[in-house]
């Protein structure tokens, strides 16, 4: 009696402790919808696939696949940057000359870039999953951090969760209390009134591209790293699961993807492990559509006062 | 020279012919007014001016070069800022925020801490909320809020697109003593109306404006005297 009890609680804990991490990395993913969102009114669907070259990058410099391997850290810094740089090109190239354009066909480019991006990885990198030596990833990482009973929980699962917290502590820093930050949230309440202030509308829009492209790098090679699996749709499931927090949070709110991300982690982990672990990827579309019948706003509503 | 010349400039929303070959002119230190019935191309005007507009023909001067291929920041930068139509300050910004963002451009911190003082000084309301949405704000006390954000441009010349707009008779006569005193700093001014007494009462000179056409123009005291002015804007 007291043994399953024990045994019941711990594999609660672990669970909680799986549900979080796995948060985190949504959270740092949906930021990205949220954001761009915020400042372009566009479902950046691509956003998954910058999300999976982050993966990709790491994975390759480390390895050395383009001929050169480089140490883990460097390849993780030039992996983001250029993820960061991606989203901005992305954005240069296929959006900005549809901003004017009817909502659909920025939305359907949208898709479509996705697709592209996608078919660009498998042509690079082919359609087998890829993982990490162990021999280029900092041992240490696979190490527990903490153990209790059978509770564990590794570095790695500590380095995310502290990556992301730090990512959106730091965010949210930059979003309230720096000029490109004002201007962001200026423009995602009205963006002609921003112009009228002197804002390059295009430049902060590319800021927040590069911002929400960063962050969706780094959770994909974190990501990588946890799973130890690195493939060309990776960003598909992420991105949708991602999203689906970015609409429970209320697509535009900072806080609200964080927050979605969250529970959209625990919902997964939990119900997976206490329905069946094949229902965890249906839960992030019954967490969306429900949602969507019964508070289309959202938890922190894209009509609040505050969007970012 | 005039400090903003428009010259026979055309505007296009889709296939309607907004603007259709309007011509005006503000000298500095003046303020000129541009009244005209609902739908004349006031706003259409102004916003053409700050290139939030393309014009399909005509050109923008300031000081006399033009400002064809700027854009709306470039033109923000050379000390033209509009306040527009509605005010349009960002609700979810704290007044503090909404000030500075109007003074997103300059650099120098210390300069745009002491102008802050400034607005705080000429909006007391102003000051002693700053620390509140924007959105909290009364109408009236928005209209301020938006003529400080332009101010904190460091403007040469403003545009005032219907400062008046939806005011009590008090509160209209207090923002318009507050745009003579800006006009009293050396600040241009073009001003867009529909209360036509009060404009043409303040500024020097006025433009009237019909479906898209400058109609007629005068010094202010002389359309004020005008029948066809007095008659369908004055209602006298
Ligand atoms: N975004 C738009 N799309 C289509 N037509 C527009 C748009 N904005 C204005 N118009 C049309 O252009 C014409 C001029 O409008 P504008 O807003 O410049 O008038 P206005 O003189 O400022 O009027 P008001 O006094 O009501 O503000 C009107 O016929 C208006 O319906
Ligand atoms: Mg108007």
């Amino acid at each position: 009696m007291l043994n399953t009890l024990l045994e019941q609680s711990s594999l609660f804990l672990q669970q909680l402790v799986n549900g979080v991490t796995l948060g985190s990395i949504y959270a740092l993913i949906a930021v990205g919808y949220t954001m761009v969102y915020g400042v372009i009114q566009l479902i950046n669907f691509a956003h998954g696939e910058i999300y999976m070259l982050g993966a990709f990058l790491s994975f390759s410099l480390v390895t050395g696949f383009f001929g050169i391997g480089l140490p883990f850290g460097l390849a993780v810094v030039i992996a983001v940057i250029f993820c960061a740089l991606a989203g901005v090109f992305l954005d240069i190239v296929a959006y900005r000359p549809l901003r004017r354009a009817p909502r659909l066909a920025a939305l359907i480019t949208a898709i479509g870039m996705s697709i592209f991006l996608q078919n660009l990885a498998l042509l690079i990198w082919g359609a087998q999953i890829k993982s990490f030596p162990r021999a280029v990833v900092p041992a240490f990482l696979f190490a527990p951090a903490l153990q209790f009973g059978d509770v564990v929980i590794s570095w790695l699962q500590v380095v995310i969760l502290t990556t992301a917290v730090l990512l959106m502590v730091m965010l949210q820093l930059i979003v309230h209390y720096t000029r490109i930050g004002r201007a962001m949230r200026a423009i995602a309440q009205d963006k002609t009134a921003a112009a009228l202030m002197g804002v390059n509308v295009d430049r902060v829009v590319s800021y927040t591209f590069a911002l929400g492209s960063g962050l969706g790098g780094v959770a994909g090679i974190l990501v990588g790293l946890y799973y130890n699996a690195v493939y060309p749709t990776m960003g598909y499931f992420a991105g949708i699961k991602a999203f689906a927090a970015a609409v429970l949070g209320g697509i535009g709110s900072i806080p609200g993807a964080i927050l979605g991300g969250g529970i959209l982690g625990l919902a997964e982990v939990f119900g997976g492990g206490y329905i069946s672990s094949s229902y965890s990827d249906g839960i992030a579309y019954a967490v969306m559509i429900l949602v969507i019948l019964v508070k289309p706003t959202g938890l922190f509503g894209r009509f609040a006062r505050d969007k970012a | 020279m005039p400090l903003l010349q428009l010259k026979d400039i055309h505007c296009y929303y889709g296939n309607i012919h907004a603007l259709k070959g309007v011509s005006l002119e503000v000298y500095s230190g003046e303020i000129r007014t541009l009244i005209g019935a609902n739908g004349a191309g006031k706003s259409t005007t102004l916003m053409a001016i700050s290139a939030i507009i393309g014009l399909k023909q005509g050109e923008v001067f300031y000081h006399g070069t033009s400002l064809a291929g700027r854009a709306p920041d470039e033109i923000v930068k050379s000390g033209l800022c509009q306040v527009p139509e509605g005010r349009r300050i960002f609700p979810g910004l704290t007044i503090r925020e909404n000030l500075e963002m109007g003074a997103y451009c300059r650099r120098v911190k210390s300069a745009i801490n002491a102008d802050l003082e400034m607005v705080y000084d000429l909006f007391p309301v102003l000051g002693e909320r700053r620390k509140q949405a924007g959105g909290t704000l009364s109408g009236g006390e928005q209209q301020m809020l938006a003529l400080g954000r332009a101010l904190m441009s460091q403007p040469q010349m403003l545009l005032l697109d219907e400062p008046s707009l939806g005011l009590a008779p008090l509160m209209v006569e207090k923002i318009f003593s507050i745009i003579e005193r800006i006009a009293g700093e050396g600040i241009t001014i073009l001003l867009v109306e529909q209360n036509a007494h009060a404009a043409l009462n303040l500024a020097d000179y006025g433009y009237v404006m019909e479906t898209g056409k400058i109609i007629l123009e005068a010094p202010a005291r002389e359309l004020l005297q005008d029948e066809r002015v007095k008659e369908a804007y004055l209602g006298e």
